[in-house]
């Protein structure tokens, strides 16, 4: 069974339409990732999808069950779909070890001992074992994207969305986040992640969508989106990225 | 390698050395420059025609023993008000802001009411809104009115509450929307989300300029003297009044400014911690 359905998805901010009739569904143990030009809306239906904003148009499913409904309540959503971000957005004024747990203890009425338990567990996973008692300030961009990683993945969730989340790391940091994923993908985690990181979507990628004017106008396994698309978008999108080097 | 073992280089030990001896002629200058200028203000205001005269009725040892005990006990007054009326306020500040925050068209009127409310109160001068509920509200002879002094302290707490929600929401305006978006896609209610990742946030930010408005507010407490209640600076004013000496102001001014230094070093601590932790330090 499908863990994720998209049918027509609409989102328009003003008069601006970002999604436009969007369709995307993901497997059970799939690796999607988004491409697409800047602004073509991978932050957008990233954001729809986890119900941070309000569709205009379109059904979203989860596990078959129909989360756009409005009586649905999304915290109970949301607790079953992690989110990394770009920028990380750890909570400063805590610790990484109160940042993972604080989802835990709070919407999953843990008890805080077997919460922290399972945080280091993952921060010894990811090689952040002593970092567990450090502030957000004094960790190194590739290391904040990993806690913010294990701060999601505390929830078990059923859904992993990533959105971009090497874009801010200096190159040489790059690789420790990319090697987490690769663990994930091979733990069976289902992913959607937008990216720029044309060889590494490659690799890791069950299937690559290349989203334009609102919609997935191109999808298919990497070798072929990427390596020989019908689409003349896709075609365009791609010339441009290998002329910036970047494929 | 070793951090604890380096033993410095001789540039490194002539660099110290200068730097020690930079600093011991700062010391010595400022030691100085400091006594001189001392020395000028005092020969300045006690070599002045009238300071005398001066010394006599603002400055008399004597009368000031006689006052202390009336002021004193006008000062626990300010205290005990002080304590109670920030507490107040700061908790009325921060619901007023909390209901402002309310997203949806159910809380409608509650935003417009606290919306109302700090419009209100931060336009109103305090004097007006203490003579409305210390003289106007006991005229209605009602059953079980509080006595003037709560009154008064509430006239307080309904003032400073409006400044305080506007530092308040200042702050939770302050965090930026990526917060929330990470708290809430952790599955946190909007509640929790204040609670535990906003609020703290915003609190730390913007306990400088409320620790501020509470070093305000200490000095305005002793306005519900108005209305009856003896603080410290109404006990002054009487015992000028009986010995035509305005010592007693002098003292009262002293005693004042000794209850607000520990509360303004604060603030200033609060302050230059938080500018150190924004610029990363
Ligand atoms: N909150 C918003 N308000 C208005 N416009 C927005 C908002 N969020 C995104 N957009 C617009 O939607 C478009 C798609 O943005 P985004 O989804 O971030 O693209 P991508 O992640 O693919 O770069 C952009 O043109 C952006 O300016
Ligand atoms: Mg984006």
């Amino acid at each position: 069974m499908d863990v994720l359905t998209c049918r027509g998805l609409r989102k328009e901010f003003g008069d601006h339409v970002v999604l436009d009739g969007l369709d995307l569904t993901v497997g059970e143990h799939q690796v999607v990732a988004l491409i697409g030009a800047s602004g073509s809306g991978k932050s957008t239906l990233l954001r729809c999808v986890n119900l941070l904003e309000d569709l205009d148009d379109g059904v979203i499913e989860l596990d078959g069950e129909d989360i756009s409904d409005p009586r649905v309540d999304p915290d109970r959503v949301r607790r079953r779909i992690g989110m990394v971000f770009q920028s990380y957005n750890l909570f400063p004024h805590l610790s990484v070890l109160e940042n993972i747990t604080l989802a835990p203890i709070r919407v999953h009425r843990r008890p805080r001992a077997e919460a922290e338990a399972q945080a280091r567990e993952l921060l010894d996973r990811m090689g952040l074992g002593e970092k567990a008692h450090a502030y957000p300030d004094r960790l190194s961009g590739g290391q904040q994207q990993r806690v913010a990683m294990a701060r999601a993945l505390a929830n078990s969730p059923r859904l992993m969305l990533l959105d971009e989340v090497t874009s801010a790391l200096d190159p040489e940091l790059v690789g420790e986040v990319l090697s987490m994923i690769r663990d994930l993908k091979a733990d069976g985690m289902t992913m959607v992640l937008a990216t720029h990181e044309m060889g590494f979507a490659r690799e890791v990628a069950d299937q690559v969508c290349f989203l334009d004017g609102g919609r997935v106008v191109e999808a298919g396994p990497p070798e072929q989106v990427l390596g020989d698309p019908t689409h003349p978008r896709t075609r365009q999108f791609l010339k441009r990225i290998i002329e910036a080097g970047r494929l | 390698m070793n951090v604890l073992h380096h033993i410095p280089s001789t540039a490194q030990q002539r660099r110290t050395a200068y730097r020690r001896r930079q600093t011991v002629r700062s010391v010595l200058v400022a030691a100085t420059s400091t006594a001189a200028l001392g020395t000028l203000l005092v020969l300045a205001v006690t070599g002045a025609p009238g300071w005398d005269r001066v010394r006599e009725s603002f400055l008399d040892p004597a009368i000031a023993r006689d006052a202390l005990p009336a002021v004193l006990s006008g000062l626990w007054l300010n205290v005990r008000l002080l304590v109670c009326c920030a507490a107040g306020a700061l908790l009325l500040g921060l619901v007023i802001a909390l209901l402002r925050t309310l997203r949806g068209p159910v809380f409608f009127p509650v935003r417009a009411l606290a919306a109302g409310y700090t419009y209100t109160f931060r336009g109103l001068p305090l004097i007006i809104v203490l003579y409305v509920l210390t003289l106007g509200v006991p005229g209605l002879r009602l059953q079980g009115m509080p006595p003037v002094l709560v009154l008064g302290g509430l006239a307080l707490v309904l003032t400073y509450g409006g400044y305080l929600a506007e530092v308040f929401r200042a702050g939770i305006e302050s965090i930026h929307p990526s917060q929330l978006a990470a708290a809430r896609s952790l599955g946190l209610t909007y509640r929790q989300t204040m609670r535990h990742v906003v609020l703290p946030q915003a609190v730390r930010r913007v306990a400088p300029p409320l620790l501020n408005d509470v070093v305000a507010l200490q000095k305005d407490v002793g306005l519900v003297s108005l209305a009856g209640p003896i603080d410290a600076v109404r006990a002054a004013q009487i015992a000028t009044a009986e010995t035509f000496n305005y010592t007693p102001y002098i003292l009262a001014g002293v005693l004042f400014v000794l209850l607000a230094i520990p509360l303004i070093a604060v603030t200033d601590w609060v302050t230059l911690r938080s500018a150190r932790r924004r610029s990363g330090g």
